[in-house]
């Protein structure tokens, strides 16, 4: 780990950039003609620069990643990283494109997270899809579009001023004539680049949006309503076997010894061992989890680790250890702002370890060539090229020798930047000579994929009796960075994020840390409310000027009813807010805690919420994902907890680990802000955030108890 | 090895398999149905629901023993001559999905709880559908689809 790394920072950062070369032969062979519209890697643009003559003659410069093709019937192909995992960016990015080139969106094919095709990608995380390849894409289509107008202005001898691209057509009005781009396109072999930085394309405002921003239905949803999708986990290659990996007992145990004769007696059965990996492939996956249940391994004693119980003294004593250490964000002075303070607190907030638990578990098929020098997965991950790295590195192969192919995944929320089962089938496959699929079982995805992290969070805070804050002092441990500052103005600030060497496999989870951070953060809010005697909404708008939050905070407490509001026994109401990722998030929620009574059930009844993220691409698809995320948000608000001891985990079924379902889900109002004239920002994260704060909130109004760390019900035995 | 005789969207088929082979394997893996989905193995999220008889079951559930001479209806079966069956019509029309894993689990338990009772209130859905996961919360759009298949007259 490098010395003071920003963990979020880090998890968004991979070293490597690579850039599939494209030569002439290569972009015959893939396209076979037409247009394509590329843009150079940062290492061939002097290249690119220099050598406008060469491109005159058709010479392409090496490594030119290619982003879109229009072949000689006019459809469309767009190549990207990005992968669709649910967020419903096939669909939007594909609005985009064909709002730029004047098409349907039935006219675009999108080929998505396949490393031999598209351009390089960090991975689809941060909700970073929208606010930057939506831009690049239409930038592209832009480009394509006004080449299309070139090419027409060419065949016909005219000015390019008067021409329209309408309906995948160029037209002149002036002769009115018109040429499909498919017939502009044919016989040629076109390769434009993208302009360089800091030259504008022409790309249309949100304002005249006329596909972009409309209610386009997702493009193949057919295939999931007919189960004709083929997931990374559907897939089968000729011949092909089914692997199973022998796991540890539980964390930091190393595999002592392995009697594998029962299981290679299985008709088919291979064992395949290689240090601390051993695991099985077979003919059928029947087969292989016979043989896998034949193996009997033994394994040390795994050393004592923390449990639920010592976890959260674990993080505050384990915290800050060596290099890895953040600094403190400090304005004014805490010590001052507490001194003028009229009414002061300190509170401490946890939130538990969680899983993903994505209804597709990790699933890879892999399969080399006959020669062993390339290899090919298919697998569910939203980092295609880092597990094309990952395989790589642990074959020490070039990274051109391996492909990674994504097929629409079923689901990740942050917990598939791994390439866990794509290594593992990979391995197998070497073993076996024949393509080799591995898929997780729901206990290996609790026990061996990484969790959410859990967090201690320590604030103190001092407020005027008039409610202005004036003090806020903000410790996270374990938890992470993401969004821990706080959106209110407060002259006295001192915030800071320790990280701790996590016991359990941790990493990216749906909005990262902003879910625990905004619990504690908003939870605080509400009591230093009640401790001034404000209403919380009031409270807050006292001390914000943050006009886009004012908006969404107005706008949910007024669907809600806010100001209508009647709390009594039993009963109660929260709001909640914040800014995270580029979206406004605004929440308010009536729960109903059973008996009135402290530790008693929580059933959320009610919630209204509002969401402003830029201009909308697509608002059935935000308002799909605004509502999902606030129903997966029920879990790690009320039930979902990982519970552990020493190294194991112990409820790591669905039977012992409850999820949100259909009766735990209440009535949802959601108010979207549409602002045209800000740029669109990601929607995949964010929305999550503001429901565990206003329930925990409802819950005090309802019952006076304060509970202070998620779930809010506590850890089921 | 047990030769059974499955009858599978219509067909019959026999399939050598280990007498306790899952129904679910024997779909995915040795019929090529992959509609049917994995999600936990042990009846607890729904992804694998298949219509035995009539009756919404999870097909990892299922020994093959228990599938010999039952009328098995997969997600692959519900549409005729390319025509979605109207409960995949209102999925689709509603949106009722995000990554798509769960959907075919919800449409099996959703046909076969509108055969059982064409006109279920909201209660009714939600309770029946308590057995189905859907990690990416479309629930609501999910009681909008079967409510909207039901004014349909999904089931005649």
């Amino acid at each position: 780990m490098s010395a003071r790394r920003d963990p979020e920072v880090a998890e968004h950062t991979v070293p490597i950039l690579h850039w599939f070369s494209l030569d002439r032969r290569r972009f015959l062979k893939l396209f076979g003609g037409g247009l394509l519209v590329a843009a150079a890697s940062p290492d061939a643009s002097a290249f690119a620069q220099e050598s406008g003559r060469a491109r005159q003659s058709q010479e392409l410069p090496k490594d030119l990643a290619a982003w879109l093709h229009i072949d000689k019937d006019g459809k469309v192909t767009v190549f990207t990283g990005k992968v669709e995992v649910g967020q419903n960016i096939r669909t939007s990015l594909a609005q985009q494109v064909a709002e730029e080139l004047r098409v349907g969106v039935d006219t675009i094919r999108m080929v998505m997270g396949d490393t031999d095709l598209v351009p390089w990608d960090a991975g689809t995380f941060g909700s970073r899809t929208t606010p930057t390849m939506g831009p690049q894409l239409r930038a592209v289509a832009a480009t394509a579009r006004e080449t299309l107008l070139d090419l027409a202005a060419a065949r016909w001898n005219v000015s390019r001023d008067g021409l329209t691209a309408a309906g995948g057509k160029i037209t002149d009005p002036a002769s009115k004539r018109s040429i499909s781009y498919g017939e502009l396109t044919r016989g040629e072999e076109l390769v434009k680049t993208l302009p360089s930085e800091g030259a504008t394309v022409p790309v249309t405002p949100a304002s005249e949006w006329k596909i972009a921003g409309t209610q386009v239905p997702k493009v193949d949803g057919r295939e999931f309503v007919t189960g004709a999708h083929r997931y990374a986990s559907d897939m089968t290659r000729p011949g092909m076997l089914h692997g199973k990996v022998l796991r540890a007992p539980a964390y930091e145990t190393k595999l002592t010894s392995l009697e594998t004769a029962r299981a290679q007696a299985i008709p088919g059965v291979k064992v395949v061992r290689d240090g601390d990996f051993a695991g099985v492939v077979a003919p059928d996956p029947h087969s292989a989890e016979l043989a896998l249940a034949a193996l009997a391994a033994t394994w040390t004693e795994p050393p004592a680790q923390p449990s639920n119980k010592t976890i959260f003294e674990y993080f505050k004593r384990n915290a800050d250890v060596g290099e890895d250490r953040s600094e403190p964000r400090v304005k004014g002075s805490v010590d001052e702002g507490l001194k003028s303070a009229e009414v002061t607190l300190s509170k401490n907030y946890t939130v538990e370890y969680i899983a993903h638990a994505p209804l597709e578990p990790r699933a890879a098929v892999a399969e080399w060539a006959p020669a062993g020098d390339k290899l090919t997965v298919w697998t569910g991950t939203q980092r295609p090229f880092a597990v094309r790295e990952e395989l790589a590195t642990a074959f020490r192969i070039p990274s051109d020798k391996v492909r990674v192919l994504v097929p629409d995944t079923g689901s990740a929320y942050g917990g598939k930047h791994t390439g866990d089962a794509a290594v593992e089938a990979a391995r197998l496959s070497k073993a076996a000579g024949k393509p080799v699929k591995v898929v997780w079982t729901r206990e290996e995805e609790f026990e061996w994929a990484y969790l959410r992290p859990g967090g201690l969070i320590e604030v103190k805070s001092g407020a005027r009796k008039d409610g202005s804050l004036v003090a806020w002092e903000y410790h996270n441990y374990n938890s992470g960075p993401a969004g821990i500052g706080t959106p209110y103005d407060v002259a006295n600030q001192k915030i800071q994020f320790h990280p701790v060497k996590s016991p359990l496999r941790q990493g990216s989870y749906r909005a990262l840390a902003a879910t625990a951070n905004h619990f504690a953060r908003e939870s605080h809010m509400s009591e230093l409310a009640h401790a001034v005697g404000m209403d919380p909404l009031a409270f807050r708008m006292k001390n914000l000027s943050e006009a886009r939050l004012k908006a969404v905070f107005e706008a949910a407490a007024e669907k809600f009813g806010w100001a209508r509001r009647k709390s009594s026994s039993g009963r109660g109401f929260g709001i909640a807010g914040g800014v995270e990722k580029g979206g406004y998030i605004a929440l308010c929620a009536e729960v109903e805690v059973e008996g009135g009574k402290t530790g008693g059930r929580v059933r959320i009844r009610r919630v209204a919420a509002a969401f402003e993220c830029g201009a909308i691409v697509n608002p059935n698809g935000l308002r799909n994902q605004v509502e999902g995320a606030i129903v997966q948000g029920i879990g790690g608000a009320l039930f979902e907890a990982i519970r552990f001891e020493n190294g194991r985990m112990l409820n790591p079924h669905f039977s012992q680990y409850r999820l949100p379902r259909f009766p735990d889900v209440p009535a949802i109002d959601l108010v979207l802000l549409d602002r045209k004239d800000l740029p669109s920002a990601g929607a995949g994260e964010t929305p999550i955030v503001g429901l565990a704060p206003a329930v925990a909130a409802g819950i005090f109004e309802a019952t006076g108890e304060r509970r202070r760390g998620l779930p809010l019900e506590g850890l089921a035995t | 090895m047990a030769s059974t005789l499955l009858t599978v969207n219509g067909k019959s088929q026999r399939v050598d398999t280990p007498p306790d082979e899952t129904l679910l394997s024997v779909l995915r893996n040795r019929l090529d149905l992959i509609g049917t989905k994995y999600g936990c193995g042990e009846g607890q999220c729904g992804a694998c629901m298949v219509l035995l008889d009539g009756q919404a079951t999870p097909s990892c559930q299922t020994p093959i023993s228990e599938a010999a001479g039952k009328k098995i209806v997969t997600i692959e079966g519900l549409a005729q001559n390319g025509r979605l069956h109207p409960v995949q019509a209102a999925f689709l029309e509603t949106e009722a999905f995000q990554c798509g894993y769960c959907t075919s689990g919800m449409i099996v338990a959703s046909v076969a709880l509108l055969k059982s009772n064409p006109n279920p209130s909201p209660e009714n859905i939600a309770e029946t559908l308590s057995r189905n996961l859907c990690r990416c919360g479309t629930y609501l759009r999910i009681l909008a689809a079967v409510q909207s298949a039901a004014k349909k007259g999904a089931v005649k």
